[in-house]
């Protein structure tokens, strides 16, 4: 029993399995709120399970001129395996499956390799299209890398401590700083639409500019996991967000904490499809722009604030 | 007087708010009532001038005599026999029409109408060629 | 840095219709581009020729989709000049109704492919759910909604009832609102700003050098527009202002286009509110006495040119058409270079190309019977060898 157990957790939940559905299940979520807020009718509950299963089936093509066949093929499971190696360190009830001092900067660390994935996977690809995008994933993620960081690193001095599970069990403890961290939230949803590379950071991929970006050569199965990780990274992002800033399950367990987590990620969901509808897609040097001179700043000053707080009132 | 968000309410009014697409093949979609669409025969008042074949920009339309024709009235004694009138039928390809109407406006006796239909469209090319006698 | 040449065309996702532009890319600033036609090329003028009159008026009209009043009015006017006839006053009235009508279904057409461009989904689908009603007004008058076919030889093919104009002049009324909404959605937003202000440049004497046409030009400062200029239809019995802007950029030209919004609008009021009274067409015979006639009219996308021989019979001997979007094709490569790749959707969208207008001349080799690509000097050598044998010789120049 004791060995099964934690199989389970990293199979089923809340490991690849719940992933996988609650990841497309988010996906239906974020398309179908755009869908409403454009006035359209948006997709059916299951398009997402149903273009998964579809591209499963269909016949990958692995361009003749790519520059490394090996890495084309195994790059989507690398990208795939971070995310959810990610997610077993993001408290889902009270506590993370697996929680240490310093799990904060390993999840971080574990979600920039989907980027370099990304940027790899448009490398080896033949396409011009891919490199231009590859060269846009890697600038984007010296644009938005710093304020997320920025503004993750505000909560973990407030509480005192690098642990996911302890920073949201220091937001259960004391509700009111909730709101304290209102700047560095809104920091964090921005840099994480850059870092899921959506609208209006969907730069590496825009598809009026450079057909698929650093997908475009991509087929099959290996594009559907490649997009399933994508998806996987918005439930990652969203649970990160939700122990950062949000307070987790906010100390309840079982199917109380399991709601509440569930809620706490739709609403973040929400926000991050309000910021896709509100825009247009920035160049690349504008993104730069804004991500160093308003969003690090913001982020900066949220760090300054949970300082003085924490030594002026902790 | 950058503004930024701008569409922001405008957004969060249309959460509440039925969206615009018409569930079309659900919902049958409304056509004004001078539409353009199939073209109607009505063989009883054909009288084969072929004005039509000769207006239509992309050769839609064939007027061919029917295969049936109506028997001749019989004749009335002391006088010369008369012809009974011709009747024709009307070979409509809604592939090559362009549903522009200018058979129905030519038309001298108004055997050619356009109709509200529309939904025309078939994986059959023999439905394609309507027939109407 | 290394240069590497990207495809635009002629699939892509960011042109509706085929044409390549190829472009030359240090990192992400273009050093050069080419434009390259031919991809859409149908055989119209061509087909034109074996065809009688009225029966090209709906070929004319489907040589765009979007620009298929203006066609068919400037062929129109070319036939009547050549038949001689007088057009009734109610007539042209509803010419000039449709050729309005159309300017605002293009130019919100344009506003949300503009969106679209710009990644800006939102201003796509919300111009496009209120183009549905210029549309519905189009569909109401004349049975269809894009190949209107309201023009027919000597005037038009349906009047306008009281409650046709009371249902246009409604929905005109709210198409009103929403643009007065759009121009402040799009000269407030910043992203929207960001992605249009200082893109695209044209200054006012490279758009003169490049005869740009139509709103491109109007947004460097050209006052250029056939309705003022060369007043047809009823134009110059109705009161409109011509809109320029003069950032020479694609924000101009979105600014420009949102304006001239308005000004439709006031003239669908003026033209719907004192219809004159009387028949909507006149009789023309099927044949036309030989002559030559050209036309223009203000597309919607700009001038469009229409030249027009007759031979004395039902068929035309030539038919010519200089398509707006052909003009301002020479004004994209100057656009282009220098720019971001990132604009380059918008700033070929910013003209409002419609390559099915423009795309009537193709070069082929029936000599060798196959298909062939001349470069720039085989074309020289050509047309020097050609004038050569009509007793001209360009080669010293």
């Amino acid at each position: 029993m004791d060995s099964i157990l934690p199989l389970a957790y990293i199979l089923i939940f809340p490991g690849f399995l719940f992933l996988a559905v609650y990841g497309l299940f988010l996906q239906w979520v974020d398309r179908k709120l755009c869908a409403v807020m454009q006035n359209r009718m948006g997709p059916p509950w299951f398009q997402g399970y149903a273009d998964f299963i579809k591209l499963l089936a269909k016949e990958v093509i692995v361009p003749d001129a790519s520059t490394h066949k090996t890495m084309f093929r195994v790059l989507p499971f690398f990208a795939m395996a971070a995310v959810m190696t990610a997610m077993i360190l993001i408290p889902v009830g009270r506590t993370a499956l697996c929680s240490f001092q310093g799990d904060m900067v390993v999840v971080i660390y574990l979600l920039t390799i989907p980027t370099v994935t990304f940027f790899l996977a448009g490398w080896s690809s033949a396409s011009p299209y891919s490199t231009v995008g590859s060269m846009r994933v890697l600038t984007q993620l010296f644009a938005y890398e710093v304020p997320l960081m920025l503004s993750l690193i505000g909560p973990a001095i407030l509480a005192g401590t690098w642990n996911l599970s302890e920073i949201s069990a220091f937001y259960a403890a004391n509700p009111a700083f909730i709101p304290a961290q209102l700047l560095g939230f809104l920091a964090a949803l921005i840099a994480l639409q850059g870092k899921l590379e959506r609208m209006p950071f969907d730069i590496p991929h825009a598809k009026n500019e450079i057909v698929g970006g650093q997908f475009t050569e991509y087929s099959g199965r290996l594009l559907d996991f490649f997009l399933l990780a994508v998806d996987m990274e918005l439930v990652v992002g969203a649970a990160l967000v939700n122990a950062v800033f949000l307070g987790g399950s906010l100390g309840l367990a079982g199917w109380a904490g399991a709601a509440m987590f569930l809620g706490k990620t739709l609403f973040v969901t929400f926000l991050l499809a309000l910021l896709k509808v509100l825009m247009a897609r920035i160049r690349i040097e504008q993104m730069i722009n804004f991500c160093w001179k308003y969003l690090a700043p913001v982020a900066m000053a949220q760090v300054a604030f949970d300082i003085f707080l924490k030594y002026k009132l902790g | 007087m950058k503004h930024p968000a701008r569409v922001f309410s405008e957004v969060i009014k249309h959460l509440f708010k039925k969206p615009a697409t018409s569930r079309y093949p659900f919902e049958k979609a409304y056509i004004f009532p001078n539409f353009r669409g199939r073209i109607v025969f009505d063989g009883e008042k054909c009288i084969g001038c072929q004005m039509c074949v000769r207006v239509c920009p992309s050769k839609a339309i064939e007027i061919p005599l029917s295969a049936e024709q109506p028997p001749s009235p019989a004749q009335v004694e002391g006088q010369p026999a008369v012809a009974a009138r011709k009747k024709f039928d009307c070979i409509m390809k809604l592939d090559h029409c362009v549903y522009c109407g200018q058979c129905a406006e030519v038309c001298p006796k108004k055997a050619l109408a356009m109709s509200q239909d529309f939904e025309l469209a078939s994986v059959n090319k023999a439905d394609l060629r309507r027939h109407y006698k | 840095m290394s240069k590497i040449t990207i495809p635009l065309g002629p699939q892509h996702p960011a042109l509706k219709e085929p044409e390549n532009f190829m472009l030359v890319l240090e990192g992400e600033q273009i050093s050069g581009a080419t434009v390259n036609l031919g991809y859409n090329h149908r055989g119209m003028e061509k087909a034109a020729e074996g065809r009688t009159y009225i029966q090209n008026l709906y070929l004319i009209e489907r040589v765009c989709g979007i620009c298929s009043h203006s066609h068919t009015t400037t062929y129109i006017t070319n036939v009547e000049e050549l038949a001689k006839a007088e057009i009734p006053q109610r007539a042209l009235a509803i010419r000039t109704l449709f050729a309005e009508l159309e300017r605002v279904h293009s130019h919100l057409l344009w506003l949300g492919v503009a969106g679209y461009e710009m990644g800006f989904e939102t201003l796509f689908m919300y111009t496009w759910r209120d183009r549905e009603q210029v549309l519905d007004c189009l569909e109401l008058l004349s049975g269809n909604r894009v190949h209107y076919s309201i023009n027919t030889l000597g005037g038009v093919r349906r009047d306008i009832s009281a409650e046709q104009k009371a249902e246009v002049l409604k929905r005109i009324k709210f198409l009103e609102e929403r643009t007065q909404y759009y121009i402040k959605l799009a000269t407030q937003e910043p992203t929207v700003l960001a992605r249009t202000a200082n893109v695209g440049k044209l200054p006012y004497d490279v758009a003169i050098e490049r005869g740009a046409v139509g709103p491109t030009a109007r947004a460097s400062g050209v006052a250029r527009d056939v309705r003022k200029d060369d007043p047809y239809l009823i134009y110059s019995q109705l009161d409109f202002n011509v809109i320029t802007h003069n950032t020479n950029d694609v924000f101009g030209r979105l600014v420009v286009r949102a304006l001239e919004l308005l000004e439709s609008y006031k003239i669908i009021n003026q033209v719907l509110n004192n219809l004159p009274e009387g028949p909507v067409a006149v009789k023309i015979p099927m044949r036309i006495a030989p002559g030559e006639a050209v036309n223009h009219y203000e597309a919607p996308r700009g001038e469009d040119i229409h030249y027009l021989k007759s031979n004395g019979t039902d068929k035309p001997e030539r038919l010519k058409v200089r398509a707006p979007t052909l003009a301002n094709l020479q004004s994209v490569a100057y656009m282009l270079e220098g720019g971001w790749l990132a604009d380059v959707p918008l700033v070929i969208a910013a003209i409002d190309p419609c390559m099915s207008c423009t795309d009537r001349a193709a070069v082929w080799n029936p000599k060798k019977g196959k298909t062939e690509v001349y470069s720039w000097e085989d074309m020289r050598k050509l047309g020097i060898e050609h004038y050569k044998r009509r007793g001209v010789d360009f080669g010293r120049l």
